[in-house]
């Protein structure tokens, strides 16, 4: 069994659920760097990070997704990446308590490799910092989410492991005919193999797709490796109502479906865009009510 | 006719070197650098895209080609310009106000500068103020706007709404494009073309300066 896993009661791990439209209900504007609200709204950050070990989560992210200094530069805070990291790993350090296991975020550089706007080392050297910043605040792991790039991802756990924490790598899967590759190209099959070559602990996907698309990938990640795998889709694609994006699959269905991602052998489960704590509850709800009934 | 298969071979395969190498060699051969544009590079540019929305070719491919072709029109572009030959047209780009992301933004320019247009990139977060003075001061024939999220799409409408404003909005044609966005949310907001991806922007971009 993975060390990974063995932190955790035996039966799939319940992850928690979208971060960014749960704060742009607490007031963030679209264009603002959600990030910088570890610092200037770090009471609204936890409540979200409550909410979520309220409703299930066992294991809860951080709010340091865009907070690689190379992110941060596009909104003039690259000097404060490893503030904003150790807040937000304090945050939800605070929040989980002991009730549940914090897992950093930590997303894409925003370069793109191919086109040049940077290189592997210094891609390497910005995950490092970032991966250290959360490790000084004790989180228990790291998690590389949103990944399209093998390249950049290669250089994001190489990074990462610098911090001596275990470290998911999580790849978006949602281009080509049939939403099964990144936008760069990459299957579950090669990802499966780069990570575990990479010395990353556990694979997965999140973003990109709502849940149905899910499970062809999820089956295809669970085939190609050993690893532990870690799941969170989006909560369908949304759709705009009144100036206000609505995402259209309800908590109930998406705990289903989260059923049979279990059963395609997701190890980690959650939601991503547009999911929020009711998803997390259910979730738990459906899961102990397999629990309850399997022979 | 194809008389430069080597050209073409070169751009398909994104070798930027190769396609260098023959571009040079054409020239060498008497080659008019119009024709090279308009019967090999564009035409390679097309069956590039062609793969990319058939799932074949991915961004990689579709960065490899565009670079191959900006090497080719670093060598052609003084000849051209000796000829009078100009840009397809000059295009402005940018993500909406409220939006960061720029991969697809910069996807689209690499294929457009690939096929031929000047592009002037305004980068992310782009007010609807900053897309006016920039069609002022470079006068361009498209405006391109890109947005990745549900919530930044608005922004496309404001956007527009600016350029009625400020008596622009003939002056050039808006194609829109990015991950929400649809051709009837172009239809409903007026813009004059939506493209799917990347590689559909540059038939897009090229069907709005031909009318």
């Amino acid at each position: 069994m993975s060390s990974l896993l063995a932190r955790f009661p035996a039966g799939p791990v319940i992850s928690d659920g979208a971060w960014g439209t749960q704060l742009q209900n607490l007031g963030l504007d679209p264009g603002e760097c959600p990030d910088l609200w570890n610092l200037t709204h770090p009471d609204r950050v936890e409540s979200v990070a409550r909410a979520y070990v309220e409703a299930g989560s066992q294991v809860i992210l951080t709010n340091t997704f865009g907070a690689t200094r190379l992110r941060l530069d596009a909104h003039g805070a690259g000097a404060q990446a490893v503030e904003i990291n150790r807040r937000g790993a304090a945050i939800s350090r605070l929040a989980a308590g002991d009730r549940a296991k914090v897992f950093a975020s930590m997303g894409p550089s925003g370069k793109m490799l191919a086109m040049g706007e940077t290189t592997p080392d210094e891609l390497e050297s910005a995950f490092a910092e970032q991966a250290r910043a959360l490790a000084a605040e004790g989180v228990d792991a790291l998690l590389l989410e949103t990944f399209a790039d093998l390249d950049e991802l290669g250089a994001a756990i190489a990074g990462a492991k610098s911090a001596g924490l275990p470290v998911i790598a999580s790849l978006v899967f949602d281009s080509g005919p049939a939403r099964d590759r990144t936008i760069m190209g990459t299957t579950p099959e090669q990802a499966a193999a780069a990570v575990a070559a990479a010395g990353a602990d556990a694979v997965g996907a999140n973003c990109g797709n709502g849940i149905d698309g899910y499970l062809p990938v999820c089956r295809r990640l669970r085939a190609a490796t050993t690893l532990p795998v870690w799941i969170k889709a989006n909560a369908g694609l949304p759709t705009m109502v009144d100036g206000h994006a609505v995402y259209k699959t309800a908590p109930d269905y998406f705990a289903s479906r989260t059923l049979d991602l279990v059963a395609a052998g997701a190890d980690f489960v959650g939601g991503c865009c547009g999911t929020n704590p009711a998803f997390i509850a259910a979730i738990r709800a459906a899961l102990a009510g397999r629990r309850s009934t399997s022979a | 006719m194809d008389e430069y298969p080597d050209l073409r071979n070169a751009i398909l395969t994104g070798s930027a070197p190769s396609a260098a190498a023959a571009a040079k060699k054409a020239l060498e051969g008497g080659a008019d650098p119009v024709a090279i544009v308009e019967k090999e590079v564009g035409p390679a540019m097309n069956e590039v895209g062609r793969l990319y929305e058939a799932g074949e070719y991915f961004v990689p491919e579709l960065l490899l080609a565009a670079r191959a072709t900006k090497e080719v029109f670093g060598i052609l572009r003084p000849l051209l310009a000796k000829k009078g030959a100009k840009p397809v047209a000059r295009v402005v780009i940018g993500t909406v106000q409220g939006d960061l992301h720029d991969i697809g933004k910069n996807l689209v320019a690499a294929m457009l500068e690939g096929s031929g247009f000047e592009v002037i990139d305004l980068g992310i977060n782009v007010s609807p103020d900053k897309f006016i003075a920039a069609i002022r001061e470079k006068q361009p024939q498209i405006v391109g706007l890109s947005a990745l999220l549900t919530t930044t799409m608005p922004a496309m409408k404001t956007t527009l709404d600016g350029f009625r404003n400020a008596g622009l909005r003939d002056s050039v044609k808006v194609m829109i494009g990015g991950a929400p966005v649809t051709q009837a949310y172009a239809d409903s907001i007026g813009a004059d073309a939506f493209g799917e991806n990347a590689a559909a922007a540059v038939s897009v971009a090229r069907k709005l300066v031909a009318c």
